[in-house]
């Protein structure tokens, strides 16, 4: 919400000592030029103080103005004398402004270890890189963070690298956050990556896993995407890379990779949600992976996570020809989907791409499956549609804990079945 | 069904759940006739309950009380919010436009269309003089298919013993810069 970047502004004033007791916010909207010309007057009366949120554009469309206590009445006058509409959006910016800051130091609370993390909420792309850290800290013989790549807007991809030794041993491939707005997926990401770390050593299944066999986890894929779902768009799913030719920003990942590329299970319209991009592998993110996973050689599962839909897909999306492993694929879906149900009832649906949820071309799993990595998934996590991306954060641990056991019986089949 | 010159038709049974209440349930069959051709009539819906909707007289009647008594017309946005938080106030607000969206997606649908509300953008309420509550809403209806997020606005009416009614609704451009 724009409100809140206001606030980070405002509380900045507000540790300088400046409050704002009894200053309201009014929305103001001038019906024609005249009342236009009004509203600027206002502006223009430094010893009212009115500061503009935002300042009117044109006739119709609204301004938000904070009045000081002291200023209120002249102005509320000025505008009822002058005829000009406005409601009262913020009764008390003081009283807002402390509730916000106990909210956010609540939980922007200094994190010392990775136990004081709130895996509870969603977090910030400095966040969570900022706990990734720590989590290494806490497991140096087991957690390394490398990095792949950058982004478009030259942030850094890191990887979890979890690792018992060895030397390029099979390795699971997991990543979430592909689509910067499926915010569960990173969620679960986070926790996760701290299970797989707590559980070495507990948990017979992952440590007979980490023992043979090494994972890395790409938590957030898009980070260029994740940061404009917190600045200014929630609903942003692409990268952020400029199209040439056109106005619109970005490409869908999940379309990028050279697999079935450019069929109609995309869109050739950079103003689309799934433009493919102009050619395969065209952005960075995508890129990364790709040479990772060649430069690697020895990748035997690629498992993405996405929301919502509630489903646990494997290859093709690119075409209705069933995969040469559909199978054994099926089975392995069939038994995860159940292990996940087990635990609080949700249930799943599972096929491949096609047969499930839609056509799509140029998908993460079908370029690793066609690349030689047999057990290539994809989950699409809670929910079905009732807050579909806008998921409750009080759901985060419970879809966490639920696919845990999915995704676990994933990589125990992974295991137990070279290649 | 595939029915010659005239279109799809699709035999459905469903179970209707309560979102309110998880263990009320409700089976019904449906009927779903998708025409041929043009994608600008809504499909044909036949439902049958097979059994009764819980009765919501007296929430309906708290919430109807409430509106019609605010001094000030309803304003909010963003529901749910970025974390997905509904306001407890604000929850027959976003019902009521779960309801109303229920209608435009109904008169949008097509065999390779699934709708869904994705949030409410901003809601309004209208003041009438008669004994409807009015709400102009925006809403972001998100199609699975494409993936889009698509603006809409649409205008609702509410009475607890007349039900819901859409009598406007427009699909808006999506912003350019985004």
């Amino acid at each position: 919400m724009k409100v809140l970047l206001v606030f980070t502004a405002l509380v900045a004033a507000a540790c300088s000592e400046q409050l704002f007791v009894g200053d309201q916010v009014l929305r103001v909207t001038a019906s024609d030029d005249e009342q236009m010309a009004l509203l600027r007057v206002l502006d223009e009366q430094a010893e009212l103080q009115v500061d503009f949120w935002r300042h009117p554009t044109r006739p119709g469309h609204p301004a938000d103005l904070r009045v000081p206590f002291p200023s209120l009445q002249a102005v509320k006058i000025f505008l009822e004398s002058n005829s000009i509409s406005y409601s009262i959006m913020i009764e008390d910016v003081q009283e807002l402004l402390d509730e916000e800051k106990k909210n956010m130091t609540k939980s922007r609370r200094i994190e010392r270890s990775t136990s004081a993390f709130d895996f509870a909420s969603y977090h910030t792309i400095e966040e969570i890189y900022d706990w990734m850290d720590m989590l290494v800290d806490d497991h140096p013989s087991l957690v390394s963070k490398i990095q792949i790549g950058q982004s478009y807007e030259n942030r850094p991809l890191y990887v979890l690298k979890f690792s018992t030794g060895g030397s390029n041993r099979p390795a699971i491939w997991l990543d979430t956050g592909i689509h910067s707005r499926e915010w569960i997926t990173q969620a679960t990401g986070v926790w996760m990556a701290n299970k797989i770390a707590e559980e070495y050593g507990q948990d017979p299944s992952v440590t007979a896993i980490l023992d043979s066999m090494d994972i890395f986890f790409e938590i957030v894929t898009n980070p260029d995407g994740f940061a404009f779902t917190h600045s200014s768009n929630r609903m942003w799913r692409k990268t952020r890379s400029i199209n040439a030719g056109s106005h619109c920003i970005g490409v869908d990942p999940n379309r990028n990779w050279d697999a079935g590329f450019g069929g109609s299970g995309s869109s050739s319209n950079p103003c689309s949600e799934t433009y493919r991009g102009l050619y395969a592998h065209s952005e960075s993110e995508v890129k990364a992976i790709v040479d990772f996973i060649h430069g690697h050689g020895n990748v035997k599962s690629v498992i993405s996570i996405h929301s919502y839909s509630q489903m646990l897909l494997f290859p093709y999306g690119y075409k209705r020809v069933p995969a040469a492993h559909h199978q054994e694929l099926n089975e392995l879906a069939k038994k995860a989907v159940s292990d996940l149900a087990a635990v609080y009832g949700t249930k799943y649906t599972y096929g491949s791409v096609a047969d499930t949820i839609y056509m799509a071309d140029g998908t993460t799993i079908d370029w690793a499956y066609d690349n030689g990595v047999k057990y290539s998934f994809t989950f699409e996590l809670r929910d079905t549609g009732r807050y579909g991306f806008l998921l409750p954060s009080s759901q985060i641990i419970p879809t966490a804990t639920e696919t845990w056991p999915a995704l676990l019986d994933i990589m125990v089949h992974v295991l137990e079945h070279p290649y | 069904q595939d029915i010659d010159d005239v279109g799809h038709k699709y035999h459905l049974e469903l179970v209707l759940e309560d979102i309110l209440d998880k263990d009320s349930t409700v089976n019904c069959t449906a009927e779903v006739l998708y025409h041929l051709g043009n994608n600008n009539i809504a499909p044909d819906v036949q439902v049958t309950l097979e059994g009764e909707l819980k009765n919501t007289d007296e929430a309906d009647n708290i919430f109807y009380h409430r509106i019609k008594s605010l001094e000030k017309e309803l304003v909010a946005e963003n529901i749910p919010d970025s974390y997905g938080n509904v306001l407890p106030e604000m929850e027959p607000i976003h019902l009521l436009a779960w309801v109303a969206s229920g209608y435009v997606i109904w008169q949008n649908s097509t065999e390779n269309t699934k709708f869904q509300l994705a949030q409410i953008k901003h809601v309004k309420q209208v003041k009438r003089s008669d004994e409807y509550l009015e709400f102009d809403y925006m809403i972001l209806l998100h199609e699975m298919v494409s993936q889009e997020i698509i603006p809409w606005q649409m205008t609702v009416l509410w009475h607890p013993q007349h039900g819901v009614q859409v009598t406007r609704d427009s699909r808006q451009p999506k912003h350019a810069s985004e």
